[in-house]
């Protein structure tokens, strides 16, 4: 049976019909046509389903579609802040190559966002800590960490 | 995904309701982070979810010096570990918590559905057990409250009957003179089970321990404590001796067994380190 599911997704209201089954990451991908979040694992391993949820980072793959009613999500499709205009931290990543294959990159860009809103100064180990969920099987961190001081640095630059 | 019917209850009395009607395939969805988990593998026959999380009155979490720590069953993980009120006066609660899975499972899993899955190897299960933690029970005849060291009844298993949910947990307060640690082994330090996991709470009055609780995770078929360990324990200064005797104490107190995280050697082996770490770490509250 299908419900319709009324919520927020990058600031944009939208309507969804999903099965009640449906994973929230399913749901995003098949129904709303978001495709930049990536289906990896599905089983809450590998972070790279990470949205963030009335402010809070989960993976996609671990919620039911029906529990997002009346919620606010947000993908890495409304990481950039406006047209043609990209995120720090998107810019960081292509500067320092921190995207190998890039299947990771859509969980790791929404999780440091958020690791850079609690945390405007992290040190290698709160990103280390913060990212303990997200797995980069080309294995390429030190690019992936370099990219986030980089984007840390630059946006508190900008704050002052 | 399987295909399974979902429900969403508003009161308890519905939940338990359901629980009783639908049949033996019928699952509490609470934080969700293993049954969807275990239903996309085929791991668990589920036919009817039933949501528990808009029900009122179980996210709260309040502290007072005379009842302790009450949080309710909806309250996640993650929640719970950013508390600072949690970080100072549980640490060992606050560690448990900061390395079961990862930020994104701890957004959605709650500590009461860590708490009744029942796994051997549950990382909340050893300081709240060692906390002497109290669950609170409802059925629609009778609401129990019980002692969490009393709860588990096998891997997997606890005294819950059918239509009865857990709806909190209770854990007495902090008293000034109490050090706290749990350590988890494991082969990483993120999104993993633990091999061994040990609790210490200990109360110390003029240099001798008047209290010690030792809480022994992934080493049984629940969590243990070790009574004997914990005896030899009280009443001394918990120098390196004695806590030496009784780590080795704990070690023949535990019953591991042998699976793919560990061997059954490795892991009494592993008990007899953690403990004597446990107890140092607790006692560094007071240096």
């Amino acid at each position: 049976m299908k419900r319709i599911v009324e919520f927020t997704v990058n600031g944009e209201e939208r309507e969804m019909a999903v099965e009640t089954c449906c994973s929230l990451l399913d749901a995003l991908r098949d129904d709303v046509g978001l495709t930049g979040t990536k289906k990896g694992c599905d089983v809450g391993d590998c972070g790279a389903c990470t949205v963030i949820v009335d402010g809070q980072p989960v993976n996609a793959c671990l919620m039911l579609a029906v529990e997002a009613e009346g919620r606010t999500v947000e993908t890495i499709e409304g990481l950039q802040p406006d047209v043609d205009v990209l995120h720090p931290l998107q810019d960081a990543f292509m500067r320092h190559g921190a995207s190998q294959c890039g299947f990771c990159t859509p969980g790791i860009l929404m999780m440091a966002k958020k690791l850079l809103e609690d945390n405007p100064n992290p040190t290698d180990e709160d990103i280390r800590f913060g990212l303990s969920g997200n797995i980069c099987r080309c294995t390429g961190y030190t690019k992936i960490f370099d990219a986030i001081k980089s984007a840390a640095l630059e946006m508190e630059a900008a704050r002052s | 995904m399987r295909r399974f019917e979902y429900h969403r209850a508003d009161t308890l009395e519905q939940v338990s309701r359901l629980l009783t009607e639908l049949g033996d395939d019928t699952f509490l969805f609470n934080g969700g982070t293993d049954l969807l988990v275990e239903i996309r593998e085929r791991l668990r026959r589920v036919r009817h979810v039933v949501d528990i999380k808009q029900i009122p009155g179980m996210s709260d979490i309040t502290y007072d010096e005379t009842r302790g720590l009450s949080f309710g069953a909806l309250v996640t993980v993650g929640r719970l570990e950013r508390l600072p009120l949690v970080r100072k006066l549980y640490p060992n609660l606050c560690a448990a918590l900061a390395s079961l899975g990862s930020i994104q499972v701890r957004n959605r899993a709650t500590v009461v559905g860590n708490v009744c899955r029942a796994s051997p190897s549950a990382d909340t299960i050893p300081p709240l057990i060692a906390d002497g933690a109290f669950i609170h029970i409802y059925s629609t005849t009778n609401m129990r409250v019980v002692p969490l060291a009393e709860f588990f009844t096998g891997p997997g298993k606890t005294v819950l009957a059918k239509g009865e949910i857990v709806t909190g947990i209770t854990v007495p307060p902090a008293a000034d003179n109490a050090g706290k640690a749990y350590i988890k082994h494991g082969r990483r330090k993120a999104m993993e089970l633990s091999t061994v996991g040990v609790a210490v709470s200990l109360c110390m009055d003029d240099g001798v321990c008047s209290d010690i609780r030792i809480a022994l995770g992934a080493v049984g078929a629940t969590v243990l404590r070790a009574p004997e360990a914990e005896a030899m324990l009280r009443g001394t200064k918990l120098d390196d001796a004695i806590v030496k005797s009784a780590a080795n104490k704990a070690m023949e107190e535990c019953t591991p067994i042998s699976n793919v995280r560990a061997s059954a050697d490795y892991r009494r082996d592993m008990v007899g380190v953690l403990t004597g770490r446990a107890i140092k770490q607790a006692l560094e509250t007071f240096a």
